[in-house]
């Protein structure tokens, strides 16, 4: 299958601080990537390097199987939509869409073909006369997404586009670009560190660290099997609980002598041993009657709880850890509250306590 | 529900006494009173010189023998104006100071616009087209606004003989200018890089090149920093005297020099009068753009402080 986007073997150094280091990516025609990690981790250097915003120190960066490393971001065939909107604030929402199409010199009625299609798509056409000044931080990201649409480009780029928004508006143009991405098949590559964006989006997810990819997957694997004890901790909301103990005997034995059965759990590289952490997600931790058959149980004393509305969330200690589940809304628990509870290994993860990675 | 019935049924017994609603003003109070006898102060100290000098160009020379120099004119004359600008003696030529005020525009006007140009490109080019060395070849420039204008001056004197332009009109404003340059480029540095850099990316990425960005960008959105560079060019080479006298050439002097030579001229009696009046004609022209975009002044200067 031909490849929209390939990446091989990116370095990009800011004087002696290496920001991103031999990366490679290869993104297929028409996915949804999402990069996502905490400020810092290099992900909008990265989409500035496919931008060609950002000289790269070495490797090659290719967009429909044609070498762009050194061209100018215009020829690139790549549309780019910033987190500050970054409308020229001196021209109208038209002028704005069509200021790009201006430059390359583009015929006067298919300026105003494109520039129409555009405001459809998007639902600007009331505003097109209007001064960025004067619209909504939601009809600005509007018009924003609008001039990369008007270019007709191949791959999308989305560097943070939602995080100037306030939270209603965020997932409804959430759901906004999804539909847009379903309408337009486009590559789109888009950077955020809200975990819940790339999720919801992505066909598949790049979690970065310092300028690595920790993992490249689809959110389903990212979410249940990650690869390592980072991108564990960092997708998930509450986090995962992790108990650290020792795996010896076809059992994980926390450090206080808890003893949790493992056998059911599917290794990567056959059994494990030696010191590991366990990873448990607070929805996978069953209570009451559902606690019933799961391999492992415990009597628990409740020590706080937690009311989200739809759901509550309970704090409580298994194996000298302090753990987090979740359970429906309709049980009636409290704090100090004593109940059963179990999970089962398999829907947990299991790493290796030394090189961090999943067993 | 009680309680707020309560509330209510109190309010009135307590309003005399019991705090509500705004805090009470007085306008009599120590701090006040402070601020505004420093406020009055410092008006009238910087006032009365100007007030002098007015009253003074109004009056004819007998009544300013008589020494009352607070005293308004008892009669008000125009002549030492016309004088001032028509006929007072500058050196050699005797036509006033016309020709100085055509000189200084003649100075202004291009010296401005060139600086103010060539600075906001630096200063555009500095923070947005980062180049290897940029940031040494701004420390030069910032490092020429420390070096004292004198020793420049022999220097630049052979330079501009060397041109074959010293003695003109071109020598002044070419060495406005150069002068001009490290303070502008600072400002407009500054000011280029508050504004939003995703703005200059997305204009990249629309395939903008460097001088669509500078006009069609960049330069919409810096009225207020291009007002500050105004004044400050303006007035700077408005007032300036020792390029002009260096530079000009006799038949091009600007007016501070001209109004220089009326006023220290040693022959006959000072004609305090005429003096005044041609000092006020020539601070006029900084006066009237302080006067006119003082509100825009204040806003580019604050716009300018944001990002070093």
């Amino acid at each position: 299958m031909q490849q929209s986007v390939s990446i091989r073997d990116l370095s990009l150094n800011f004087g002696n601080v290496k920001v991103l280091e031999r990366l490679n990516l290869d993104i297929a025609q028409g996915e949804f990537i999402v990069l996502l990690g905490p400020s810092g981790c290099g992900k909008s250097t990265l989409l500035n390097c496919i931008a060609g915003l950002l000289d790269v120190s070495a490797g090659q960066i290719f967009i429909n199987g044609k070498n762009v490393t050194w061209m100018e971001p215009k020829d690139r065939g790549i549309g780019m939509v910033f987190q500050s909107y970054a409308l020229y604030p001196q021209m109208s929402v038209e002028k704005n869409l069509s200021f790009g199409l201006r430059v390359s010199g583009m015929k006067k009625d298919e300026i105003d073909r494109r520039v129409k299609r555009a405001s459809e798509i998007l639902q600007i056409e009331p505003l097109l006369q209007r001064k960025p000044a004067n619209l909504s931080g939601g009809q600005r990201q509007r018009v924003a997404i609008g001039r990369a649409l008007v270019r007709d480009v191949d791959v999308f780029l989305f560097d943070e586009p939602l995080s100037n928004l306030d939270a209603k508006l965020r997932s409804d143009l959430r759901v906004e670009i999804k539909r847009l991405h379903q309408r337009l098949k486009n590559t789109m590559i888009y950077v955020t560190h809200d975990q819940i964006e790339a999720l919801t989006l992505a066909d598949r997810i790049a979690i970065m660290k310092n300028g690595v990819i920790q993992q490249l997957a689809d959110p389903h694997t990212i979410y249940n099997k990650p690869t390592n004890l980072y991108v564990a901790g960092f997708i998930g909301s509450p986090a995962m609980n992790f108990i650290e103990g020792d795996l010896r005997d076809g059992a994980f034995v926390a450090k206080d002598g808890t003893s949790i059965p493992v056998g059911s759990y599917a290794y990567l590289n056959g059994a494990g041993s030696g010191p590991a952490v366990l990873g448990i997600r607070p929805e996978h931790i069953f209570v009451g009657e559902a606690a019933q058959g799961m391999p492992y149980q415990a009597d628990v004393e409740i020590e706080i709880v937690e009311p989200m509305g739809s759901e509550t969330l309970a704090w409580t200690t298994i194996a000298g850890k302090p753990v987090t589940f979740r359970c429906s809304s309709d049980i009636d628990i409290h704090a100090g509250d004593k109940m059963r509870v179990g999970f089962d290994v398999a829907r947990g993860s299991l790493f290796d306590a030394k090189s961090e990675n999943r067993l | 529900m009680s309680q707020t019935a309560t509330m209510t049924g109190t309010a009135p017994a307590t309003a005399t006494t019991e705090p509500s609603g705004p805090r009470p003003k007085p306008f009599f109070t120590p701090k006040r009173i402070i601020i505004y006898t420093t406020l009055v102060f410092f008006s009238l100290y910087f006032l009365f010189p100007l007030y002098v000098m007015v009253v003074t160009s109004f009056k004819t020379m007998p009544e300013i023998r008589f020494g009352n120099i607070f005293a308004l004119p008892s009669q008000v004359t125009f002549d030492a104006w016309i004088k001032a600008w028509t006929s007072a003696c500058t050196g050699l030529t005797c036509e006033g100071l016309a020709p100085g005020f055509w000189n200084s525009v003649k100075i202004t006007i291009p010296s401005t616009i060139i600086s103010i140009f060539i600075a906001a490109v630096n200063g555009y080019a500095l923070v947005n087209w980062r180049f290897k060395g940029s940031e040494v070849f701004f420390a030069i420039l910032i490092f020429g606004s420390f070096v004292p204008y004198q020793v420049f001056l022999y220097p630049l004197v052979i330079i501009t003989r060397e041109l074959g332009i010293f003695g003109t009109l071109q020598a002044v404003i070419v060495v406005h200018t150069i002068f001009g340059m490290p303070l502008l480029t600072l400002i407009f540095r500054n000011y280029f890089a508050s504004l939003p850099v995703e703005l200059f990316k997305a204009a990249r990425v629309d395939g903008a090149g460097f001088w669509r960005i500078f006009f069609e960008i960049m330069l919409p959105m810096s009225l207020p920093i291009f007002v500050v560079a105004l004044i400050l060019q303006v007035t700077g080479i408005w007032n300036d005297f020792l390029f002009g006298v260096v530079f000009a050439g006799t038949q091009n002097y600007p007016m501070t020099v001209q109004l220089n030579n009326i006023v220290n001229s040693a022959q006959g009696t000072p004609e305090y009068n005429v003096n005044m009046a041609a000092t006020v004609l020539t601070g006029l022209v900084p006066l009237i753009i302080y006067f006119v975009s003082g509100k825009l002044f204040v806003r580019g200067v604050a716009a300018g402080a944001v990002k070093g």
